[in-house]
């Protein structure tokens, strides 16, 4: 089942995808254009991973780390599909990350990565996106990079697990206005989905609702002001973001 | 006499009550000690931290802030999260990680937010504020700051929070906070916000030019330099003058599901 958070006509209301069409929760159908999405979890905590594919970590002159590099995300940052992502002017380097959003299903304190699947409810897709601009070498990626306003989308669904027969062999693409800028599959992943569950609970307790960004692979690219960002993971479905310029804003 | 919001254990929605000079809580006209009330912590939004962010602390960190990996000293603030599981109450145990034999007592004033906090000016920065309370951002030491410290920082009960939140209209200089740190009753650390690299307000600013801050958000304003290393056993009272006290005891991860400070031993204490 796929499953969303939409706002129609003024209301909250849970959905779910029935043969291409949205279902809200009280059984009506709607049309995608009388909708807008929202995030279709409100997470917990969440886990971004950074250098999580060794191309990307090339990319970018490091090495793959020897133990996963883990910063963590505020609710300010998230967005839903179709949501705009504001570039501001002095910056000359921002990049989407299309990644595989793993949330947990129930508590998890040390779980082996053999039992780690047990523990994931579901997955979606989160665009990361990085101003490089403002990176320090203080807790890097520090949050003015990768914790701003609205510069996390996810969505549009949120997948059940068991819909997803194997998380780790699948495809993810970008495109920008059309054309596709990366292109990578999560089998290249540096931790896989089991390893990060069985990292992060060996240390603190996971709980319902808790998501892992797992990364993002090579292939990111500076995007500009108007922009049409499409992040796609294979089975999950296509995440559209716009960036928008200080022009957008009136203050 | 301030006013102050504590949110008793068990208590959906927080109780106001008034913090008498000789520090007493009153509410609704009947009078208690701090200890006779099972407190959980005051709030139970995003708790955002800040490093670097004592003068002390950024010299200590001296060249080594032109070398690499750094090559050049913060620019914007750097934050952190310390996340929901590492909340903790007044009175807990906090936990000693197994294989750890030391972790590092992080005393810090915590800013909660009154309102959403966007692209705020310093100048009005104080209206987004709430009030002030106590937290203990519990670290395990590591000596990096290159990469973010989630695995030092983020374990459970790893932020002792409290005893409540004094309203900031009963504060009369939120730039003097003075913070102790008593180690088994002995003073091991002392400071003031007076030392901080960014004030309360130009914190408030520099943040959130780059994010929004949200009602019930708590943000710790840093830790000071020279902060004490405490083992399983030992008893952390961090004393505010003006907020109150935050006391809580270590122990071994396998123990601390089953509490804290007792009120006898605690009361004893006081």
């Amino acid at each position: 089942m796929k499953r969303a958070r939409v706002v129609y006509k003024g209301s909250i209301y849970k959905a779910e995808e029935q043969q291409g069409n949205i279902k809200l929760h009280n059984g009506l159908f709607v049309s995608e254009d009388d909708i807008e999405w929202l995030p279709p979890i409100e997470p917990g905590t969440v886990f971004a991973l950074g250098l999580n594919y060794s191309d990307h970590a090339n990319e970018l002159s490091f090495k793959a780390p020897e133990e996963p590099l883990v910063f963590l995300k505020g609710p300010n940052t998230f967005t839903g599909h179709r949501s705009q992502t504001h570039r501001p002017s002095d910056v000359t380097h921002m990049h989407y990350e299309c990644e595989l959003g793993v949330v947990i299903g129930k508590q998890a304190r040390n779980v082996k990565r053999s039992d780690a699947y047990d523990y994931v409810a579901g997955y979606t897709i989160g665009n990361d996106y990085a101003f490089r601009d403002y990176l320090e070498n203080y807790y890097r990626p520090n949050l003015r990079v990768k914790n701003r306003d609205h510069s996390t989308p996810l969505g549009p669904w949120f997948v059940d697990a068991s819909d997803i027969v194997d998380p780790m062999n699948l495809q993810l693409r970008t495109y920008v206005n059309g054309e596709m800028t990366q292109e990578g599959s999560t089998k290249d992943m540096v931790f896989g989905i089991p390893s990060l569950i069985e990292y992060l609970s060996g240390f603190m307790t996971l709980n319902p609702g808790d998501m892992i960004l797992t990364g993002t692979p090579k292939g990111t690219v500076d995007t500009k002001v108007g922009d049409e960002v499409v992040t796609e993971i294979e089975g999950i479905g296509s995440l559209h973001n716009t960036i928008i310029g200080d022009d957008e804003f009136i203050y | 006499m301030s006013q102050v919001k504590l949110h008793l254990s068990g208590q959906k929605k927080p109780t106001e009550a008034t913090l008498q000079s000789n520090n007493k809580i009153e509410v609704n006209g009947a009078t208690y000690s701090q200890n006779d009330l099972q407190l959980d912590a005051p709030i139970d939004g995003t708790i955002y931290g800040v490093i670097l962010n004592y003068k002390g602390a950024l010299e200590e960190l001296g060249s080594q802030m032109y070398e690499a990996p750094h090559k050049q000293p913060p620019q914007a603030p750097i934050l952190y999260i310390k996340p929901a599981n590492t909340m903790n109450a007044p009175n807990r145990a906090v936990p000693m990680p197994s294989g750890e034999t030391q972790l590092e007592v992080g005393a810090s004033i915590g800013i909660v937010i009154g309102k959403t906090a966007c692209k705020v000016t310093e100048s009005d920065a104080m209206e987004y504020v709430q009030g002030y309370t106590i937290a203990n951002d519990i670290s395990i030491p590591h000596e990096s700051v290159y990469r973010p410290a989630v695995k030092y920082k983020a374990r459970d009960g790893f932020c002792p929070i409290g005893p409540w939140v004094v309203e900031k209209e009963s504060i009369k200089n939120p730039d003097d906070f003075k913070l102790q740190v008593y180690v088994n009753d002995e003073l091991r650390q002392e400071n003031s916000t007076m030392n901080l690299v960014r004030s309360i307000p130009k914190l408030i600013q520099d943040i959130t030019e780059f994010m929004t801050l949200n009602e019930g958000d708590l943000l710790l304003t840093g830790v000071p330099e020279n902060a004490p290393l405490v083992k399983a056993g030992d008893h952390v009272k961090i004393s505010v003058k003006g907020i109150g006290v935050l006391e809580n005891i270590i122990k071994h991860e396998s123990d601390w599901m089953l509490g804290g400070v007792s009120n006898e031993t605690s009361s004893s204490r006081i």
